[in-house]
């Protein structure tokens, strides 16, 4: 795939442009959208309305950019690489570039979710396109003024340049270029040509976050603002029956004591639906107070009594749900191709796995909180959640308040990891200022937060494969989950197509226990089963392992399947620059290498994982990490998710459990819930692959093969296979791992 | 009330609170320096790290009752304008993620580079291992404290 060197694309309806009274130009566009034809630009930048436009871009007459945008930050440095888009194709020095999280007053703002990788795929062209727009109206200003032609002006690093050799910079021209009309077609530069992407740059917050300032929702303050903490039912399938508030009340630092969810009860019962809306429909009891500490304390004091209203789960019974789902009949077939039941029932040998994981809570390092200041003129609500629309959307339903009186402003993430896509505290914190018409900031307590989250569910896999002749004939994956099922493209990825006889089967059950999208949904363990299981495969087929991936690819290559969504070439490329970087199979003695290689989120990954042995306990020393996620915008960036994801993927899937007894979450807190700490990482060596291809997302893509490089090279050491997660609990040793 | 006069960053505060309250809070709801971050309230995590008497420690297990004529340092205060060795490592090897842990990072490396400027691996390891970065920004953090380590020594 060469890149094209002039593209040219018409931007034209996307895009408009004022001077502003301050001084300056201002643009306003859209990524995916024309603009409103009735869509005004400001020209104050008080005025900013992101109702109509998805970003603005200011250039000040001293020729300093600065981009107002309402993407949030989740730690994935979009905030950085988006910005980096713009200022390639309007050429600026990076250093004259500045970033203000705009506040998102919206309806329509089409792409507000910092989830799935998806957000630089998607802005990856528009922005390009914006940024070139921009461009070409500051040389077309400049043209004019000097009265020569467009095409004989060049720009760069903010300076415009004529034949003669004259030169304008862009503040120099701002005033008339925002009154030009908007040009229609404009060339962007050829990647050979970038100065801006693929050159390392730093995080845009960094000065803000090593010394301290307010950033996140949880360091927001409005004068006049009161703390409030919730307290939620302790066993999933509880409801409040009553309480006894008087120990709360004589607190000094308690204000009230108040209930709330009348109002999402009467949301649910009235059949509206939203999915962001995942949450308990119990009464709850809210305490109001001058400090968090106080709030905290209140809420200790509460005396409530509970009472079950649906049946009260435990993990033991998950288990056994989902192993009988596994071995009964009811599945969903999400791809069926050849007829595996023939190729199992004449083969000459069956190979069968089952690999179990456990619920995960989030445990973003910043709790759940929320600011909100209902008043009869709007609803003003500040804080980390990565769906602004649907919580505009829902508190517009809860409160009966216009969509137009909601003012959703985002705030740097504590981390997301998918559990700001719920908004349950949103609808808290809008319903408690509702209730008291004050402003006011709930704010949870780790305890909270892990005990009332929206977990990862719990899932099984159950994999069987067939071998006649010495060769893979039939192959067919069957998943029970809680609540959900593997969606969109997951079952067309590998091996889908490279097995004739293939079959994919779903099954789940509906628990009363909150569940969601956790980083990388469902591949975050279907990876590691999968990859497990191929691993174990090789060895039964005589194979080499990376010969066995390596042969099935080329029977892909060989026969093209129009659903798969996986490149085959491409796996293979990372699959062989994972085996050169990490010296496969060459270590010294006493290290263990495992091998595990992934599609998924459009990025192609392969790990190597080089473990010790240390006292009968797994140390991984290296992970190799080969990645195939097209061009690299920002490699620091980049480098920083890819690690964060092998390590984090190394935390789950050795140390992290989590489950329940009769609805109750069985840890509440980093001392019984255990994360990944500095003394059990890792070194992670990344390597890209060199590409000139489209990017792909990397907040998830490495996370998910990384458990099966890490059980693979535990294999190599003991002999033992693992297949339940997580790991260490399933290996008979212990290890002191808490803080 | 009780009242309490503590010393911040080299400035006098007068606050009212509870005995127990945790200093944490004192420092984030009442004196408004949010820098300090509170991530589990027991002791486990390291995101709420300060200084007391140059020596790192726990914010969310120290009551304000304790922390009187202590002499208390928060991220806020580490440096006049961010240029503490530890701040420019941190900046050169641009660790933050998400950002929410590294106050906290940045305050027990900065304590313990003090005591021992030319640490080992091992010695890092085992120095920062208190201080959870749910992020796993883990091998950016030990770089940059080899980082700062340089610049000390
Ligand atoms: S908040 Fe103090 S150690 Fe976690
Ligand atoms: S950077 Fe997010 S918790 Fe450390």
């Amino acid at each position: 795939m060469k890149p094209s060197k002039r593209i040219t694309f018409n931007r034209r309806s996307f895009l408009k442009t004022s001077a502003l009274a301050s001084g300056g130009m201002l643009i306003g566009f859209n990524l995916f959208n024309a603009c409103k034809p009735d869509a005004k630009m400001p020209v104050d930048l008080s005025q900013l309305n992101y109702n109509d436009f998805n970003a603005f871009i200011k250039i000040s007459p001293e020729g300093k950019v600065t981009i107002f945008s309402p993407n949030p930050e989740i730690g994935q440095g979009v905030k950085t690489s988006m910005p980096m888009l713009i200022a390639e194709e309007l050429e600026v020095a990076w250093d004259d570039v500045y970033v203000e999280q705009g506040k998102l007053d919206t309806k329509n703002y089409t792409r507000q979710v910092a989830g799935g990788s998806q957000s630089i795929r998607q802005g990856w062209e528009p922005l390009r396109q914006t940024g070139a727009t921009a461009r070409q109206m500051l040389i077309n200003a400049a043209a004019a003024r000097w009265g020569v032609d467009a095409s004989e002006c060049t720009a760069k690093v903010g300076v415009i340049t004529n034949s003669k050799g004259e030169t304008l910079g862009y503040g120099d021209v701002v005033l008339e270029a925002s009154v030009l009309e908007v040009p229609e077609d404009v060339t962007l530069k050829d990647p050979k040509d970038f100065t801006i992407i693929g050159k390392g740059k730093g995080n845009v917050d960094i000065d803000k976050i090593i010394t301290g300032k307010p950033l996140f929702g949880i360091d927001y303050k409005e004068e006049g603002m009161l703390y409030a903490t919730v307290l939620r039912p302790p066993a999933f399938g509880q409801i409040l029956v009553s309480y006894d508030d008087s120990g709360a009340r004589s607190l000094p630092g308690v204000i009230d004591v108040i209930t709330i969810g009348k109002k999402v009860r009467d949301y649910q019962e009235s059949g509206k639906w939203n999915w962001s809306m995942k949450m308990s429909n119990s009464d709850k009891v809210v305490v109001i107070a001058k400090t968090t500490w106080d709030a905290m304390k209140g809420k200790s004091a509460i005396r409530a009594t509970w009472k079950t209203e649906t049946p009260l789960e435990s993990s033991g019974n998950h288990d056994s749900i989902l192993l009988d789902l596994l071995n009964g009949n009811e599945f969903n077939t999400m791809r069926k191709d050849g007829n595996v039941k023939e190729a199992f029932t004449s083969a000459d040998k069956v190979m069968e796995r089952v690999y179990e994981s456990p619920f995960l809570p989030h445990n973003t390092l910043e709790p759940m909180n929320f600011f909100a200041n209902v008043t009869p003129d709007k609803v003003h609500l500040v804080g980390p959640v990565q769906t602004p629309q649907a919580a505009a959307e829902v508190v517009s339903d809860l409160l009966g308040r216009d969509i137009e009186d909601i003012h959703v402003e985002m705030t740097r993430m504590g981390g997301g990891f998918g559990r700001r896509l719920y908004g349950d505290f949103v609808y808290e914190a809008a319903e408690i200022s509702n209730a008291i018409q004050k402003p006011i900031k709930i704010v949870s307590s780790r305890e909270d937060d892990m005990t009332t989250g929206v977990y990862r569910p719990s899932t099984k896999y159950k994999i069987a494969a067939s071998i006649k002749d010495g060769k893979l004939t039939g192959y067919h994956l069957k998943e029970a989950c809680v609540n959900g099922n593997m969606y969109g493209s997951i079952p067309n990825f590998f091996p889908a197509g490279a097995i004739e006889n293939y079959q994919v089967d779903t099954a789940n059950y509906k628990s009363n226990i909150t569940t969601g999208a956790w980083r990388a949904p469902f591949t975050n363990f279907l990876a590691s089963a999968e990859q497990s299981f191929f691993d174990e495969l090789a060895e039964e087929l005589g194979l080499d392992r990376v010969q066995l991936h390596m042969d099935l690819l080329d029977k892909v290559k060989k026969n093209p399947d129009p659903k798969i969504d996986y490149s085959p070439e491409r796996l293979q490329g990372v699959l062989k620059l994972a085996v050169e970087k990490s010296n496969w199979g060459k270590t010294e003695a006493g290290v263990y290498q495992g091998l595990s290689v992934y599609y998924c989120h459009n990025t192609h990954v392969a790990e190597v994982a080089d473990i010790t042995m240390e006292n009968g306990v797994p140390n991984v020393k290296k992970v190799t990490c080969a990645i195939d996620c097209g061009i690299v915008i920002n490699p620091l960036g980049a480098m920083n998710q890819a690690k964060g994801g092998v390590i984090d993927g190394i935390g789950h899937a050795l140390y992290s459990d989590f489950g329940f007894s009769n609805g109750i979450p069985q840890s509440n807190n980093f001392n019984t819930y255990q994360l990944i700490r500095m003394g059990q990482t890792p070194k992670v060596d990344v390597h890209f692959i060199e590409s000139n291809i489209d990017p792909t997302g990397l907040g998830e893509p490495t996370l998910p093969p990384v458990g099966a490089a890490v059980a693979n090279a535990i294999y190599k050491a003991t002999g033992k296979r693992l297949t339940k997660q997580p790991y260490i609990s399933n290996m008979n040793v212990s290890e002191k791992v808490l803080g | 009330m009780p009242t309490f006069t503590l010393k911040i960053n080299n400035k006098s505060h007068t606050v009212e609170a509870d005995m127990d309250t945790p200093l944490l809070w004192v420092l984030r709801d009442q004196i408004d320096l949010v820098g300090t971050k509170y991530g589990c309230g027991i002791g486990q995590c390291g995101a709420c790290n300060i200084h007391v008497n140059g020596n790192v420690m726990r914010s969310c297990l120290l009551q304000v009752s304790q922390a009187e004529g202590m002499d208390i340092t928060t991220i806020e205060g580490l440096s006049e304008n961010g240029d503490h060795p530890v701040q420019k490592a941190w900046k050169e090897v641009d660790v933050p993620q998400c950002g929410y842990c590294q106050a906290g990072q940045i305050m027990t490396a900065s304590a313990f580079l003090n005591n021992n400027p030319s640490p080992s691996e091992l010695e890092i390891r085992n120095a920062m291992n208190g201080n959870i970065c749910r992020c796993a920004a883990y091998n950016s953090i030990e770089e940059a404290v080899k980082v700062a380590s340089k610049k000390i020594s």
